[in-house]
Formats: structure tokens, C-alpha cells, sequence
């Protein structure tokens, strides 16, 4: 190129550039739309909770302890394998009368144990305690454990697939 | 001349290697740079090669299926040829590279040579510090056991506490708002293309600055960066005393290397990879998901900071000394390098040493966690076999106390130690705690009726030094 480039030159030389890297970003951002999308989507499309299944009435007993139940999750894929397994502590209180905890610590999410004799959930990561209605009885968890939904459908207990339950701020 | 070389000299004739890459490995470096303290970057480079080889290895059987992975694994580690060895190598490997990657900042950091001009060489390895440690912590989720899934669930909550974005967070790491089909193929994805595309891209960026701020001389006390001089000196420096990169100083590294290497292949070879745990199954509750040894340094950070502050350390803390780390070349870029006329920055090496091998030897006992596993009291340190005594350490076993209080070398760590409980407190004291609890204890009065309460309290009465 020559040194003495007019004035011309240099704006032709200027629209070049400029008309390459529009073009670049404008594929870019064309691209980066259905991408960006694509792997956001599961923080965007929430499934809806489903009632499952977990037992008979009769299968529990009145004033009994907490059971833990075993569900299918809110979205199973076909190829999710037991990762589509959910559970919960289920306790039939009277007749008509059900109670379910997510398993899920209100801590950091780790799972509790129903322990009989002393009438406590205990988690084992960071020593969370709760007392039998799920208030908190001792260590970190900001709140007492999550509550699930249950209801009695033609002599069947249901609970009521939920997320897991995310501890925010 | 023989056909090889003759071949040689043509390939190079057409592609001009040997010019383009003989003068950057020859390139002059300080004579005092060509030593044994020198070789951890490089060690890490090995070991981040070695990662690469064994992952992609692994890929052509690992199945990235939540479904499914558990089983390829275990089919990996007990069907193929040499895979448990290479399962083994990758795991081993990732713990060399965090230990390297470890020595070598802290190297850099009491050296001080992320002073001029190599404030970009420190940025960008602290780029390579953070990939690394999410290379640490999705390698063991893509380890799809038990653990894996629950350490999802453990870093979704720990995500969900940032304000505002908390619940998008979570969802994000967990693809979805549980665990599932998608979640695995999410880490895979981040831990096979994703964050290993971005470390050959700044581990790149990080040799080229290597090459051209050169490497950084050992410092000598008394002798302070001035970015006015500093480079001038540099090359006056080197041209005068350097002594070419490969081989001279090279091959330290190569030796280096080669043990590391050797070392992760016979760690591998005698013990193998980590044991699998029980299947993927989020319905199992007997979980208890304590990451590599690595993280467990955090994991009690997790369990031992004050709950009224946990979630601003738990989400301003990382981000805070990320953020320090970053900005240190710009706190300060000029002066003394010597550690020994920077005495702060020894302390805080040492500090951080000390805090993060406290953590570490805490977390391996985990004090705060109930022992479910704790052994029951027996007869002979009930002193009984029968009456109320007998009954009150019976229902010190199955009431629940046994698993945070250790009585006679018995139970779990999380309460004070009872095995002299009787001196402390009277049978009074002792049914009020009991029944109303208090300093992180439960109240038992719901759950005991009179007769259990006054067993107990019997029992731990007579716990005394005789």
C-alpha cells in the first residue's frame, strides 16, 4: 500500500474493517442465541409437580413413625436410571391426617435420617438436627425441613413430586 | 546421509519447524533460574498432559448416561485391560496437579514474581487456578456414585444462597430443579469440552507470557523491581550471563517430571483408583458426601462457620479471595521480591498453610457429624446388666445421645465428652438439659417419659472418676 493514501482510501479501508466484524458478531450473536438458550433452557422450563403415588392408607399406621418413601421424580428421562428415584419422610398422623419432609437438609441439602428413639432427624454432613415436626433443634440449617404436599386419593397416600427444595436468601 | 534425516530436512525445509520452535526452547533465561525450585510449573503442565491422555482414554468406555455411567465405570475399573489402572492414573493425577498447582503459586507468590512486568502471567494463572479446582470438583461428580450425587446437591445449595440468583444458580448445576437424566451429561460436558477448551487455551496464554517477560530471576534481597529499569536490566542480564532454556534448564524439568509421572503411575498401579460407592440413587438417605481429600479442607469450613454469617461467607468468601488473588499484581507490582524482606507475605503463606491444614485435619474427623456408626455401650461400661442403671445406658444408646456423646471412648464427637458427667452435674442439672437441651442440643422432654428421664439421669450420675 502506499503511503499517501487519500482520504477515500482510508474510509474504504475503515468500512472494511468495521463491515467485518459486524459481520462476525452479528453471526456470533445469531448462533449464540439458539446455544446460550439451548443451555439455559432447564433453569427456564420448569416441570409441573405430579401427584405419585407412595402407598396404601392402610399401609401406614395411625401415630406411627416416620416412613421413608420412594417416588419417581418430577421429570424422569428415559435414560435417568435410579437418578429419577425421590424420597421423603412420611408419617401418618391420625386417620386422614399425613405429614412428609423432604429428605433434603435445609442446610446444605444433605440427607436426614429419622432417628426412632430420639425422635430427631439428624443429617450427617454438617450435624443439622430437627425435632419431629421438622422445626430446627440443633446446628446450622437456617429453617426447619421442607414440607411436601400429601393427600389421600381413593385409599392411596400421594405426595406430590416436587423440586428439591433450594434454601435461598 | 540416510533416509530419515533426509526425510527430516525436507519436512523441515517445506515447514520451517525447527526455526520457529528452536530459538523460543533455546531462548536465554537467568543462570539462577536453572534450578530445582524451578520445575513445578512445568511438573503441572506434565501432569495436566497425563490428565488429558487418561481422560480421553476413559471416554472411549465411560457412558455419560445418569443411568448408566455407574455401570460403565465399574466396567472400566474391573472388566477392561489396564482400566483400572488408567482410572487410577486420572484420579491420582488431578490430586498431583491441585498439590503442583498449589506449590507453584505459592512459589510465584513468595518470590514475588508476579511483580512487573508479569502481572498478566499471575492473572492468568489464577484463571488457571479456578478452572482447576472446577476440573477438581466436576471430575468427582462425572465419579458418578452416591457421593457424586449428593456433592450436586451440596454445591446447588451452596449456589442457591447468592442473592437475587440463588434458585437460577442451583437449577444450573443441577439442569433442572432435581437431580436426574440431565444432570449428568451437563458435568460431563462441563468437565470433557468446556472448562479443558478454556485451560488449553490460557495454559497457552500463560506459557507465551513465560516466553516473552522471560523467566523470572531468583530474586535477590536488595535488590527491588523498578518498572522504569526493570526490563532493560532484564535483557542486559541475560544476554550477558543467560544460558539457553533447552537443555540447560530443561532438563531439571524433565527429570522432575519424570518422577512425578512415574509416581502417579505406581500410586495407580499399587492402589488403584477410588473405591466406588453405592449407586447414584438420590432415594439412598445413607449418604454421607465428603469430597476428595483436596476439598475436604472446605467441607469443614462449611460445617464450622458461624450459621448467622454462613451465607455471606459461603458466597462473598470465595469471591473475595478469588478477587485478592486477581488484584494482587496491581496492589503491588513494584519493590522488594525477596522473601526476606517481605515478611507479611510469608506470614500469610504460613497462615494460610496453617488455617487450611487445620481445616483439613478437622474435617477428617468431622467432630460436628453425628456418628451413626458410633458402638453402643456395653454391659461393662454401663457397670450393669440390669435395673435402672442398665436401662439408663440403654437409653443412652438408642435415644439418639450416643451419636454426638462419647461416653468411655464410645460415640460421636459433636457434644462435650460425658465419661465423667456425674462430677460436673447434679441429677437436676442433668434433667433440666436433658429435657430442654440448649448450646446446640435438643430438648429430649417431648421424646422421654418419667421413667426413661430418671434412668438416664441415674446413669449419668454415676459417671465419675472413682
Amino acid at each position: 500500500m502506499s503511503e499517501k493514501t487519500g482520504t477515500g482510501d482510508c474510509t474504504r479501508r475503515q468500512f472494511f474493517m468495521h463491515v467485518s466484524i459486524a459481520l462476525g458478531s452479528i453471526a456470533a450473536v445469531l448462533v449464540g442465541i439458539p446455544i446460550v438458550g439451548s443451555i439455559l433452557a432447564p433453569i427456564i422450563k420448569k416441570p409441573k409437580p405430579e401427584w405419585r403415588v407412595v402407598g396404601t392408607v392402610d399401609g401406614f399406621k395411625v401415630g406411627g413413625d416416620y416412613v421413608k418413601v420412594d417416588y419417581v421424580n418430577t421429570s424422569p428421562l428415559p435414560w435417568a436410571g435410579v437418578t429419577a428415584q425421590s424420597a421423603a419422610w412420611l408419617r401418618r398422623e391420625s386417620e386422614d391426617k399425613f405429614i412428609a419432609f423432604s429428605v433434603n437438609c435445609a442446610h446444605l441439602g444433605c440427607p436426614v435420617r429419622w432417628i426412632e428413639g430420639a425422635k430427631l432427624f439428624m443429617c450427617p454432613c454438617h450435624g443439622g438436627v430437627y425435632y419431629e415436626d421438622g422445626s430446627v433443634a440443633a446446628g446450622p440449617p437456617p429453617r426447619g425441613l421442607y414440607q411436601y404436599p400429601v393427600r389421600v386419593n381413593n385409599g392411596q397416600v400421594e405426595i406430590l413430586a416436587s423440586p428439591i427444595p433450594i434454601t435461598t436468601v | 546421509m540416510n533416509f530419515l534425516k533426509r526425510t527430516w530436512l525436507w519436512f523441515d525445509d517445506r515447514t520451517g519447524l525447527s526455526g520457529a520452535i528452536g530459538p523460543i526452547a533455546r531462548h536465554a533465561v537467568p543462570p539462577n533460574t536453572a534450578t530445582w525450585f524451578y520445575v513445578f510449573g512445568s511438573a503441572t503442565l506434565f501432569t495436566f498432559m497425563l490428565q488429558v491422555a487418561t481422560g480421553v482414554t476413559l471416554a472411549f468406555i465411560y457412558v455419560p448416561s445418569s443411568g448408566e455411567a455407574y455401570q460403565s465405570l465399574q466396567y472400566i475399573t474391573t472388566q477392561t485391560t489396564f482400566g483400572r489402572i488408567v482410572r487410577g492414573m486420572h484420579n491420582w493425577g488431578a490430586s498431583a496437579m491441585i498439590l503442583l498447582v498449589g506449590i507453584h503459586m505459592i512459589q510465584v507468590y513468595l518470590t514475588a514474581a508476579y511483580k512487573f512486568p508479569r502481572e498478566m502471567n499471575w492473572i492468568s494463572g489464577v484463571v488457571l487456578l479456578a478452572l482447576t479446582i472446577v476440573m477438581g470438583f466436576t471430575g468427582q461428580v462425572v465419579r458418578w456414585d452416591q457421593t457424586a450425587v449428593w456433592s450436586t446437591i451440596v454445591a446447588a445449595e451452596q449456589a442457591g444462597r447468592v442473592p437475587l440468583l440463588g434458585e437460577w444458580l442451583a437449577d444450573f448445576i443441577l439442569g433442572g430443579d432435581t437431580v436426574g437424566g440431565t444432570t449428568l451429561s451437563r458435568m460431563f460436558a462441563y468437565h470433557v469440552f468446556l472448562i479443558p477448551a478454556l485451560l488449553f487455551v490460557f495454559i497457552g496464554f500463560h506459557l507465551y507470557l513465560v516466553i516473552k517477560n522471560g523467566i523470572s530471576e531468583f530474586p535477590r534481597a536488595g535488590d527491588p523491581v523498578d518498572p522504569a529499569s526493570y526490563r532493560e536490566k532484564y535483557e542486559a542480564m541475560v544476554k550477558q550471563k543467560g544460558i539457553p532454556f533447552w537443555p540447560d534448564a530443561a532438563w531439571k524439568d524433565m527429570v522432575f517430571g519424570f518422577i512425578v509421572i512415574c509416581t502417579i503411575l505406581a500410586i495407580a498401579i499399587i492402589i488403584g483408583p477410588p473405591e466406588l460407592g453405592p449407586p447414584p440413587n438420590p432415594s439412598d438417605i445413607h449418604a454421607l458426601p465428603v469430597p476428595d481429600w483436596y476439598f475436604v479442607f472446605y467441607f469443614a469450613f462449611l460445617a464450622l462457620m458461624p450459621p448467622e454469617i454462613e451465607t455471606y461467607l459461603m458466597v462473598f468468601g470465595p469471591l473475595l479471595v478469588g478477587l485478592l488473588l486477581f488484584c494482587l499484581p496491581f496492589i503491588s507490582n513494584r519493590g522488594e521480591r525477596s522473601p526476606l524482606r517481605r515478611p507479611w507475605a510469608v506470614a500469610i503463606v504460613a497462615l494460610t498453610i496453617a488455617t487450611i491444614s487445620g481445616l483439613w485435619a478437622i474435617g477428617i474427623t468431622s467432630p460436628w457429624s453425628p456418628h451413626f456408626d458410633a458402638k453402643p455401650l456395653t454391659a461393662e461400661i454401663i457397670g450393669a446388666d440390669s435395673g435402672p442403671l442398665w436401662r439408663g445406658g440403654m437409653n443412652f444408646n438408642d435415644k439418639g445421645c450416643l451419636y454426638c456423646h462419647t461416653i468411655s471412648g464410645h460415640g460421636g464427637l459433636r457434644g462435650p465428652d460425658l465419661t465423667y458427667i456425674g462430677d460436673r452435674l447434679s441429677a437436676n442439672e442433668l434433667t433440666w438439659r436433658i429435657m430442654n437441651g440448649g448450646l446446640n442440643m435438643p430438648g429430649f422432654g417431648g421424646t422421654l417419659n418419667n421413667q426413661e428421664l430418671s434412668d438416664l439421669v441415674e446413669f449419668l450420675s454415676s459417671r465419675k472418676k472413682k
